[in-house]
């Protein structure tokens, strides 16, 4: 199961809204091992294509490098499909490659309705997961409660 | 010519857990054979077809390969090379 803060999930779909037709993409870092994502980062889809995406090389080091010396992860990787439903295309699949991330996929080819919803991907398999959105994790069934919202 | 070469998750099976591991080499290919012959079955995930795997970044320092030559890039000594997986997928 995916828990996560509403305003998270606001950002990234207003991030998936103003990227469309072209796909949008992002992370969600968190503390590692804690599977609590605190932290996103919209990241530039170095395609600019409505049915592709992937993450610019030189940004994702830079962003990684970032993650890795405050001891955190990406805890979600999140995109947009703007034609189709929010399900890992083959594609998706072929290219997953961070086992402890939620993949959460944002739909926007309702104008007026988005749909988001998260997967584990973990060799070629894909299972999706519930998302509990909560408006702070204080509450929510998340590892430690020592770190205070920021949202 | 020793160099750092750090791992990402989902590689660290090949590496016993370590987050990053020593090689040696002149070019990003001298130093993937290196990692292979330390730690088996890492050059599959690397390269293919002779080329480097459209699945993974690899950085020498703070260039992506595939803008200095790829695996013919050089590499010298105290380098750092870095193995990130490539993020990317889309609607097809």
């Amino acid at each position: 199961m995916l828990v996560i803060r509403r305003d998270l999930v606001d950002a990234m779909v207003a991030h998936a809204r103003r990227d469309h037709p072209d796909e949008a993409c992002g992370v969600v870092a968190g503390p590692e091992g804690s599977d609590r994502p605190e932290r996103m980062i919209e990241m530039i889809n170095a395609e600019r294509s409505p049915t592709f995406y992937r993450f610019d090389s030189t940004e994702q080091l830079q962003v990684w490098r970032a993650m890795d010396a405050a001891d955190e992860e990406p805890v979600v990787i999140y995109h947009s499909h703007t034609a189709t439903e929010a399900y890992p295309s083959r594609t998706d699949v072929s290219y997953a490659s961070e086992p402890n991330a939620h993949y959460v996929l944002v739909s926007t080819r309702d104008p007026h309705e988005y749909e988001l919803r998260s997967y584990r991907i973990v060799d070629g398999v894909v299972t999706e997961e519930p998302v509990e959105v909560v408006e702070s994790y204080m509450f929510a069934h998340t590892g430690g409660d020592d770190i205070p919202d920021l949202g | 010519m020793a160099v750092n070469v750090s791992i990402p998750t989902i590689l660290r099976s090949h590496t016993d857990g370590q987050k990053s591991v020593q090689a040696d080499g002149g070019t990003v290919a001298e130093v993937i054979n290196d990692l292979d012959s330390r730690h088996s079955g890492l050059k599959d995930r690397l390269v293919k077809d002779g080329g480097l795997h459209r699945f993974v970044n690899v950085y020498v320092n703070d260039e992506d390969v595939r803008f200095v030559g790829g695996l013919d890039a050089t590499v010298t000594d105290g380098d750092s090379l870095t193995i990130l997986p490539a993020v990317a997928g889309g609607m097809r």
